[in-house]
């Protein structure tokens, strides 16, 4: 087997593994800089729990259409969303704090959404939804993450200072205005992502293209922007890898990707260039000044 | 700069209906700079908080004039800030210019020479391009001062400014908060040393949850006044009775 054979022909070859890539190139691109902002912030945690919220609302949608993109995807968007609120409310008129507050609704969400798949649909259906199915999108489901990657680089252009302000110091902001907004257009954007990805990766999984390049771009920059380029390139290239070690190896393609990015984490910790362990390792001696 | 006043009128600030700040009348009239000195516990930070209106009055008020809330530089003691975030020296000072460039303003050449002056100002030339977390506690503080002095603000809450920084660095704030002084900004600043309120303070409001003194700083300051602070207890009495005050 050629290179070309190897690295490149199934993707010219079978239209579900470009549609594949496509979809999890655009996703990467959309949810890495997400990502990012999540560690910054020490929510990285949230992203998971944010998942979870998602799920009732694509049951629901699920329930109510059957397996169609606009009506899992409106659903899934309106029960992050409310979590997303109900818990960033609660965080800000009582003394709980917004991780204690994310936990709580997200598991109450989640208990809804596991009841009403298991009172109206069977086991297959479920698993749809927490693996999604990537090596299935259609035309609807590439629309939906494509814009909703433009949504978010859009918003990120506009509005990249007072996120970046708002994550570093959210008092100072809730003083000199625009904080609330902030706040709540970050959520914003974490729930479209997660909503986005659902459909390829499962509300389970894409949590995964999220978090894991982030975590690893801080092994190899220490600026913020840096690391966004840093995780959009490893969410992208985990993609790539994941989607031929699934046709390669026969191995289900979404667990494929993670843990391509997953791999690409371990090696960032071991050997990034930037704080991992063997390059704390290697530079012990100390500098005149 | 038009000066600003800070004006209260029975205000009573607290957590769980417990005073931290009972009964205070007064005012810091425009122009004005006042150390707010008292023990621990006597609700300095809580009266702070209170003027940048991140805690709500249990009762009374604080009127404004001449400003809003958001004309208000507020350094606070302990910045809730993580240390490890990713960003430089010039970021966090430019957060001062906030209210000049707005969400979407760009950050030119102009302003960007006013991020430097202000660094300067506070001796940290060359530090712009530094990463946050290669600073030290004072070399941290005196960047949020330099944040401060871009805001540009005719009211300026300082607490404790001085934690954690060197003597030739306080002197040279201390110059900055003079400057002010001078430009009429209204300045509030708690603070702990005494003589150095003393030599620089014209006015001080000794607290102790209840006000013992707002006054001239040698008179607010005499023993006598220090003595009655000091008495006040740290604690909140657990069963204490609602507070009838002045209200009545």
């Amino acid at each position: 087997m050629t290179p070309y054979d190897a690295l490149v022909a199934p993707f010219v070859e079978y239209g579900f593994l470009k549609r594949a890539l496509v979809g999890c190139l655009i996703l990467a691109l959309g949810s890495a800089p997400i990502g990012v902002l999540l560690v910054v912030r020490r929510m990285s945690l949230v992203g998971d729990a944010m998942a979870h919220a998602v799920l009732p609302g694509a049951a629901i949608g699920f329930l109510f259409a059957g397996f169609s993109v606009a009506a899992m995807t409106l659903g899934g968007l309106a029960a992050g969303l409310a979590v997303a609120i109900a818990a960033g409310l609660v965080a800000r008129a009582t003394a709980l704090r917004e991780d204690a507050s994310f936990a709580a609704f997200y598991l109450v969400s989640l208990a809804g959404g596991v009841l009403i798949v298991s009172l109206h649909g069977s086991n297959i259906d479920l698993l749809h939804v927490l693996f999604g199915t990537v090596l299935a999108l259609n035309d609807p489901a590439l629309f939906l993450m494509a814009s909703i990657t433009s949504i978010t680089l859009i918003a990120l252009a506009l509005f990249y200072r007072l996120l970046i302000a708002e994550s570093f110091d959210p008092a100072f902001l809730r003083l000199q205005g625009g904080g609330a907004f902030a706040h709540v257009l970050f959520l914003t954007l974490v729930v479209l992502n997660l909503v986005g990805g659902f459909h390829a990766l499962g509300t389970l999984m894409v949590v995964g293209l999220m978090m894991l390049p982030a975590a690893a771009a801080r092994f190899w920059a220490d600026t913020l922007e840096w690391q966004i380029v840093t995780a959009t390139l490893a969410g992208m290239g985990s993609s790539y890898a994941g989607l031929l070690l699934s046709l390669h190896a026969d191995l289900p393609a979404s667990p494929s990707i993670i843990l391509s990015a997953g791999a690409f984490y371990l090696a960032s910790v071991l050997f990034g260039p930037n704080e991992s362990l063997l390059n704390q390792l290697l530079k012990r001696q100390h500098l005149e000044a | 700069m038009t000066p600003a006043a800070v004006r209260l009128s029975h205000l009573t600030l607290g957590y769980r209906r417990h005073p931290a700040v009972h009964h205070l009348s007064g005012a810091f009239e425009g122009g004005s700079m006042t150390a707010v000195v008292g023990p621990n516990g006597a609700g300095k930070s809580t009266l702070l908080k209170g003027i940048v209106g991140a805690l709500k009055p249990l009762e009374g008020s604080i009127r404004l004039e001449g400003v809003g809330r958001k004309d208000i530089a507020y350094l606070p003691q302990q910045a809730d800030l993580d240390r490890t975030f990713p960003i430089r020296v010039a970021d966090v000072v430019s957060m001062g210019l906030w209210r000049k460039t707005g969400m979407f303003g760009t950050l030119t050449g102009r302003r960007q020479d006013e991020v430097r002056q202000a660094l300067s100002a506070v001796g940290l030339e060359g530090f712009e391009q530094r990463p946050i977390s290669t600073l030290s506690g004072g070399q941290l503080q005196r960047t949020l001062f330099a944040r401060v002095l871009l805001q540009d603000a005719p009211v300026i809450l300082l607490d404790e400014p001085f934690t954690a920084i060197d003597a030739k660095t306080q002197s040279d704030l201390l110059g900055l908060i003079h400057r002010w002084h001078g430009e009429k900004r209204t300045v509030i600043a708690v603070l702990h040393d005494l003589d150095c309120v003393r030599e620089h303070f014209p006015a001080t409001l000794l607290l102790a949850r209840t006000p013992i003194a707002w006054c001239d700083t040698r008179e607010a300051l005499r023993a006598d006044n220090l003595l009655k602070a000091r008495a006040m207890s740290e604690r909140f009495e657990d069963h204490a009775r609602l507070c009838a005050g002045d209200a009545a």
